[in-house]
């Protein structure tokens, strides 16, 4: 079935929402952060003055140098260049970020929409009193213990964040799709004889993938921060991996007198989730019908 | 052990447990866990309320401010503040907070509930500062105190600039709609407006938010204890956690979840008091 309406051309069909989104200018210096760290993430082998220094390596005689022209961000106790490690560290934040939402977006968003169209029968109980169940934990406790539980290391953190994560999206589509399954347009589908799925997919979903699409860009925030959260009790990237949490943690041993180790990291991490968050704005506004 | 025994059934067993004071053994302290978790809990709970009142008695008159003078320098400092909140995860304020305010400015102390040499006051609740203001020493009050500023400020700084926000938008359009203009047509006070009337529909969304914040503070408590050195509940956890206690575990991860759902109980019970159609429908229904 294809209900796609012919017509506008790309340009007019997405031009409002970028208007809408570059109104607010802040949300447009997010999406430019966003996209550098993209950029460096994906090019840090080529981009970074000391590659070698995301392995294993150990270079005594540079070691604890405070930051100069040769090292941009100094260097920390194994002689590693920081600014290196944090280039590769970005890709370790951006996989998980990437691994967690598709793990949590689709199947949370699905749940969310049958147990909220069919809002009356056993399974929509079911699936929301199950979401509960992971709510009333905190998402970070949840991972830590997950993650204690299986193996500490990569993989297993971006798991156990995924586990935690997904009942929140759940949530969300619930709530919208259960207040608008009473609206006229849904009736007339439903008069019309369209198949359930036809209804979720079709007439509720479009409805609601503003809200979705804007948690889905606060998220990424989110999700590096209980990744560096859990990476700094030693739960996360394992080391020689560099990863942002990782090296607060390291770095903060050797506070205040190295403060480049610890506090560059730090500041990276600020920079990405504030740019999740400025793009979540302007997303927001992109969806919203208001004027301001 | 039961170790032989089928998962559910072995569930069942723990539930027994639960509710009989046997929680499991801890591998890690040797002891019943539900020893650990009454030893180390009040800490932790001192901490968290004092974090959450930090952030409440902030949050609001901030979001209220910016609120009221929506798009002036004073609106634009408090976004800036709440971004940087936002942005800034809790353990690296915690580390800011302790290089700044303990080991250069000597303000506050860097670790610990009280100053070495001070003995605990006797136990009645738990939590030192109301203990020693029930034994009436106030010397020990003020240290405990001075001890909880630094670690519950770390946890509040996030929910705060997340509450702020929130208030200031619901001022922003409480303001616009039109029982405000009816109130300041009919000349009142400014401040009964502003304290009364628009207060209480501006807190509900923010008490909202407010009641997820206590969980994120129960979860970031985990790394600002490690950090703070604070022999709290959440330290424990983590402990038992990296050690593998699995029984340690599974008492903890319910343990916060309990927390969390008084947290939110209690919110909404204010909820239902500041807005009288939530009252009034429940009854309607009954």
């Amino acid at each position: 079935m294809n209900t796609r309406r012919p017509g506008l051309p790309f340009s007019q069909k997405y031009g409002k929402y970028w208007y809408k989104f570059s109104r607010n200018k802040l949300s447009i210096v997010g999406l430019v952060a966003i996209a550098a760290v993209v950029f460096v993430a994906a090019f840090a082998p080529w981009i970074s003055p000391y590659p070698q220094s995301a392995g294993l390596y150990v270079n005594f005689n540079q070691a604890s140098l405070p930051p100069s022209a040769a090292h941009l961000f100094g260097t920390d106790e194994y002689g590693r260049d920081v600014l290196s490690r944090l280039l590769f560290g970005f890709r370790y934040s951006l996989e998980l970020v990437v691994v967690v939402l598709s793990l949590d977006v689709i199947p949370g968003v699905v749940l969310g929409l049958i147990a909220g169209y069919f809002i009356s029968r056993w399974f929509s109980t079911l699936i929301m009193r199950v979401a509960d169940v992971f709510i009333a934990v905190p998402p970070l406790i949840l991972a830590l213990s997950v993650v204690a539980i299986l193996k500490p290391g990569g993989i297993n953190a971006f798991l156990a964040i995924a586990l935690a994560w997904w009942p929140w999206y759940t949530r969300l589509v619930y709530g919208q799709a259960s207040s608008i399954r009473n609206e006229d347009f849904v009736h007339a589908a439903q008069l019309a004889g369209a198949s359930s799925t036809h209804i979720m997919f079709r007439e509720i979903l479009p409805n609601i993938l503003g809200s979705i699409l804007t948690k889905v860009s606060l998220d990424g925030g989110w999700t590096i921060l209980i990744g560096a959260a859990l990476s700094y009790v030693g739960l996360g990237a394992q080391a020689p991996t560099p990863d942002l949490g990782t090296m607060i943690s390291d770095g903060s041993a050797y506070l205040p007198a190295q403060w480049w180790i610890s506090m560059f990291p730090a500041l990276a991490i600020v920079v990405v989730i504030l740019g999740f968050n400025l793009i979540g704005d302007g997303v927001n506004d992109m969806f919203s019908s208001e004027i301001r | 052990m039961h170790l032989n025994d089928p998962i559910w059934v072995q569930y069942g067993y723990w539930l027994q447990g639960i509710f009989t004071g046997n929680w499991g053994l801890s591998l890690f302290t040797q002891r019943n866990v539900l020893l650990d978790v009454q030893e180390f809990l009040p800490a932790t709970v001192e901490l968290i309320l004092t974090a959450a009142i930090i952030d409440i008695v902030i949050s609001v008159p901030l979001g209220v401010l910016a609120g009221r003078r929506a798009n002036t320098v004073v609106d634009n400092v408090v976004r800036l503040i709440s971004y940087v909140g936002i942005a800034v995860p809790s353990f690296v304020v915690a580390i800011i907070l302790q290089l700044v305010f303990g080991y250069t400015l000597f303000w506050f102390p860097i670790t610990g509930r009280l100053s070495l040499g001070i003995t605990p006051p006797p136990t009645i609740t738990g939590l030192y500062t109301i203990d020693s203001l029930l034994t009436g020493n106030f010397g020990t009050m003020l240290n405990a105190i001075w001890h909880l500023i630094l670690p519950a400020f770390a946890l509040a700084l996030g929910p705060i600039a997340q509450e702020a926000r929130i208030m200031r938008s619901s001022v922003v359009e409480n303001l616009g709609k039109d029982y405000t203009l009816a109130e300041i047509s009919h000349g009142m006070p400014e401040r009964l407006i502003m304290l009364k009337y628009l207060m209480k529909p501006s807190l509900i969304p923010t008490l909202t938010i407010y009641a997820l914040d206590i969980s994120a503070q129960i979860a970031n408590a985990f790394l600002v204890e490690l950090i703070f050195n604070w022999p709290g509940f959440s330290r424990y956890g983590l402990n038992a956690m990296l050690s593998k206690d699995l029984n340690a575990i599974v008492a903890v991860v319910m343990v916060a979840g309990v927390m969390f759902v008084i947290a939110n109980i209690l919110v909404d019970i204010v909820v239902g008091y500041l807005d009288p159609r939530i009252r009034l429908q429940v009854k309607s229904e009954e």
